[in-house]
């Protein structure tokens, strides 16, 4: 669409009549532009540094853990710093485990509300929930570990002491990430579903579908992938969450195969042990933290997959 | 009149009947809960709120979230100025120059995972990069764990409202013998400026709250902090942190924590609220 | 407008910047959680009394001896204190400060208040996992007069690495080998079983909210929450209650003259009234100071606080370090020096 300003402003022959003060001005602003485009350009790629600068120097600062004993790390069971001995798995196992439970209750929650709110909600009140949802979407995290801690805890206690002995466990810590998320998932999940053709929609209803038939038949086919992205995303963000897990998940740093028990999460054990350490322990506190980026990046890779294919179709 | 009480429509009105009733619960089930929690948050955090929370600094007794607030808008304004200038600079390549080259396509996609990833692997990042070389804590090092965090956030919205500018606006300026930076920095942004506006305030109120990423990088102070950025810069978020754990057992303290959650809550509801209404402006 | 807003912020930043408030006079430093609330409390006190501030970060007692190390603080503290060799290494010094105990504390519904009697063997055992339930045997040896329930035991500890938990697992692994080879003293420490809670008042809340729990707290905090408390055997066989009294018994046993570097831990001190767990928290400084001012008006806050901080740490359930202690520091001072080599105390 552009032609080169820059041909165009070299060669006399394009412009005949131009004076040598237009000429000058042509060959000026074409300087600005090359700068214009060079330094947008290098901000763009200090982005790209950055994930380098972020990958290099974890896995510079945790070479001493990864380099002399990479499999106990892996696959040691308990985190003992008095004792030198680093085992990653409680905190993998609890990362994983909360997560997920947190992914469990949210998904169904989080698509019932988008459901009621982009098919059954009264208009009325249509607008005003879906801010609703985008604000709460933007409270911090701390605050839900401190109604976590505050709250949540004591009453899970109260009502099954059996399960719950001390309040706190992985369970309660999958809880709170989950009605952290919820109005993450929804926000995406509506923008999502609303992406429907609204004809495509009136069709089914037109066949004499019921709401529900529209949903499972028509909107969810068409926009299982932006769904499943969202739920990813969610997901990422549970995987990453400090500040509501680290009060509420009980920090027992030996490995149990336990749902309600108290574990540990890679972040909480970060938050936790990092200002205190040193030598050993830091560097391996780092590789832990490399463990989580890979997690995550992982999971936010198949995320963006994902949702790109639904921005593809919708574009 | 035989189709409306056969056993099939019955029973597909049974299953949608079903189905909607799950998901009126489900919208019960997830606001109930943060309902409880913003209520939770009333109820506690106006009980210690006085003039005082806003001048006073914080300390055992009797004290206030005064610094912890002005170190909070100091952090938050100065990474949301220079996450700006990055930013919008590394979208507008995106959107302008980048197109589909694979270059743009990578950027993109890392800038989509810095985007979602964990704040606390941004504070082990600064603390590897700026705060162990330097030796010791400081404000600094809090603004460029919170760029790294924003400019992800800047980026997508500057381009993603770039896009939006029609390209025939871009095409008639060029025709009228407008340069290319000149389009861009005139025509392409006055466009989108409503919707780039809205990307920065949203990124100011994600970055606001953040807790993880200040831990080992700018970590709190009690002292009033004007501006040194080589000191510790105190902040509301580390405030609550350390009131609810290492100082929970002074109850005063507790409450206080509980008031700066308000304070803080509110402030990003009402920075969400801005950002809602000057994208609306736009439309 | 978008250009002009970001550049008037940027502008703003940085001229705020260059006028760099120095009015204020504050001095720094970090460590140790354990005397937290005392050394804040004198903080205050002192920034009323003479307008100094003191900014003190509890980060833990690594943290501390890492900054210090690295010099960005002026003074650090630790629970645990470093032998002499380490001090020498770095060109440090240490001194005492204040001194606390740390006391196992329980939620055990249906008995005595304070009347549950432990040994330390018996204590390890139940942290290292291996006594699971308030009726055990071990316990109802040591209590023939309780009738203990069969509530299960949850242990409560400190989630991140603290002075309190290298006291604690200081004492127990002096009294039960087994504790010491398979969980062993440290800071920080992984526990087989039970909740890790943050800093004391986290431990204390929990323990106060769960039922059949045990933990261990500084004493300020037991007390504060009304926290059922245990009677712990000490080195001579006697059971004691938690007090000022029993851990000013315990730090009476201290020579402090006779250690090199105030080198001392406290914990296990013979005497029939000595409270078992007993420990002090100290300050560490360089001996080669490279700002003096702030190195002195360091001192003189810490002489301040010898002097007239008694009542704050008397009232918050700390023992003051006694007075002999004290000049026994102030003399040691005198080996602070400036960058001119010039005795900066008194």
């Amino acid at each position: 669409m552009h032609v080169s300003t820059k041909r165009l402003a070299s060669s006399r022959f394009a412009f005949p009549g131009a004076s040598d003060k237009e000429i000058r001005i042509l060959k000026r602003n074409a300087l600005i532009d090359r700068a214009f485009e060079r330094s947008t350009q290098a901000f763009a790629l200090a982005v790209l540094l950055l994930l380098g600068a972020i990958l290099v120097s974890l896995c510079v600062s945790s070479w001493d853990t990864l380099s002399a004993h990479a499999v106990d790390f892996l696959t040691g069971d308990r985190w003992a710093a008095n004792m030198e001995m680093f085992g990653a798995l409680p905190a993998i196992y609890g990362t994983l485990v909360t997560s997920l439970i947190a992914v469990a209750i949210a998904v169904p929650v989080s698509f019932g509300i988008a459901i009621f709110l982009t098919e059954k909600c009264p208009e009325i009140l249509r607008r005003p929930l879906g801010i609703t949802v985008e604000l709460l979407a933007g409270i911090p995290s701390i605050i839900y570990g401190m109604w976590g801690v505050e709250m949540l805890a004591p009453f899970l206690n109260h009502i099954f002491p059996d399960l719950f002995p001390a309040g706190s466990g992985l369970a309660t810590a999958g809880l709170v990430l989950a009605i952290m998320i919820i109005p993450f998932i929804t926000a995406i999940s509506r923008d999502v579903m609303l992406t429907v053709p609204p004809i495509t929609r009136e069709s089914a209803y037109g066949l004499g579908c019921t709401t529900w038939e529209v949903v499972r038949g028509v909107i969810f086919p068409t926009v299982r992938h932006g769904m499943m992205g969202g739920v990813v995303l969610g997901l990422g963000r549970a995987l990453g969450e400090t500040m509501a897990v680290t009060f509420v998940i009980g920090n027992n740093l030996f490995f149990h195969p336990t749902i309600t028990g108290q574990g540990t999460s890679i972040a909480a054990l970060i938050a936790n042990q990092f200002p205190e350490a040193d030598g050993a322990q830091r560097s391996a506190l780092l590789a832990l933290g490399l463990v989580l980026f890979l997690i995550t990046f992982a999971v936010l890779a198949t995320a963006r997959y994902m949702l790109n294919r639904i921005e593809r179709r919708a574009a | 009149m035989r189709h409306y009480t056969s056993a099939l429509y019955r029973r597909r009105r049974f299953v949608n009947r079903c189905a909607m009733v799950l998901c009126l619960l489900a919208a019960f089930f997830g606001l109930a809960w943060l309902v409880l929690i913003l209520g939770t948050l009333m109820v506690k955090g106006v009980s210690a709120l006085s003039l005082d929370v806003f001048f006073e600094r914080t300390r055992m007794r009797d004290g206030g979230l005064g610094n912890a607030i002005l170190g909070s808008l100091i952090l938050t304004s100065a990474a949301t100025a220079i996450g700006t200038l990055v930013g919008v600079a590394a979208g507008t390549w995106l959107a302008e120059y980048g197109g589909k080259s694979r270059l743009a396509r990578a950027v993109r996609f890392i800038n989509d995972v810095l985007l979602s990833a964990p704040s606390i692997i941004i504070g082990l990042f600064v603390y590897a990069v700026l705060v162990l070389p330097m030796g010791h804590f400081s404000g600094w090092a809090g603004i460029a764990a919170l760029t790294v965090i924003i400019v992800p956030v800047v980026i997508r919205s500057t381009e993603d409202m770039l896009n939006l500018v029609p390209t025939e606006l871009r095409e008639a300026a060029s025709a009228l013998g407008a340069h290319r930076w000149w389009v861009v920095s005139r025509v392409c942004y006055s466009g989108a400026r409503a919707g780039i506006v809205t990307g920065i305030l949203l990124g100011g109120a994600r970055i606001s709250g953040e807790t993880a990423p200040l831990l080992f990088t700018s970590l709190n102070s009690n002292q009033w902090n004007f501006f040194d950025m080589q000191g510790e810069m105190p902040n509301l978020p580390m405030t609550l942190y350390q009131n609810m754990t290492i100082n929970s057992f002074i109850p005063d303290l507790v409450n206080l924590a509980w008031t700066g959650a308000m304070i803080l809550t509110l402030g990003i509801l009402i920075l969400n609220i801005v950002a809602r209404f000057v994208s609306r402006q736009s439309h | 407008m978008l250009k002009t807003s970001c550049s008037a912020l940027l502008a703003g930043v940085l001229a705020l910047h260059g006028i760099q408030a120095s009015a204020q006079e504050t001095m720094t430093g970090a460590g140790a959680t354990f005397p937290y609330p005392v050394y804040s409390q004198w903080a205050d006190d002192y920034q009323d009394a003479k307008g100094i501030g003191l900014n003190y970060q509890a980060i833990g007692s690594g943290g501390g001896i890492k900054q210090i190390t690295a010099k960005t603080v002026t003074f650090g503290a630790s629970d645990a204190p470093l032998k002499k060799d380490e001090l020498d290494e770095h060109g440090l010094m240490q001194w005492p400060m204040i001194m606390g105990g740390v006391v196992p504390v329980l939620n055990l519904p249906g008995t005595e208040k304070n009347s549950l009697k432990l040994d330390g063997e018996t204590l390890a055992d139940i942290y290292a996992g291996k006594i699971t339930h308030w009726d055990d045997a071990a316990i109802a040896d040591l209590n023939p007069d309780v009738d203990l329930p069969d509530t299960a035991i949850t242990p409560v500890y400190r989630a991140e690495g603290s002075g309190t938990n290298f006291l604690f697992t200081h004492y127990l692994s002096q009294v039960n080998d087994e504790f010491a080879d398979t969980i062993g003293e440290g800071k920080s420490v992984a526990w087989p079983a039970g909740v890790g809670a943050k800093a004391n008042a986290g431990v204390a809340k929990q323990v106060a909210e769960t039922e059949g729990a045990i933990g261990y707290v500084e004493f300020a905090y037991a007390k504060q929450n009304d926290l059922d408390h245990i009677r712990l055997r000490n080195h001579d066989g006697e059971y004691v209650e938690p007090s000022s009294d029993s851990f000013k018994a315990a730090a009476a046993n201290a020579d402090w003259s006779n250690a090199p570097g105030f080198y001392l831990v406290l914990t296990d001190q013979v005497g029939a009234d000595s409270w078992p767990i007993t420990g002090a928290s100290f300050i560490l400084m360089h001996k080669q100071v490279e700002d003096p001012a702030a190195a002195k008006r360091v001192l003189e806050f810490f002489d301040w606080a010898y002097a007239n901080g008694g009542d704050a740490a008397n009232e918050l359930d700390y023992v003051p370090m006694p007075e002999n202690v004290a000049d026994q520091v102030r003399d040691s001072w005198g080996d602070i020096e400036g960058p001119q080599g010039e005795s900066i105390w008194p």
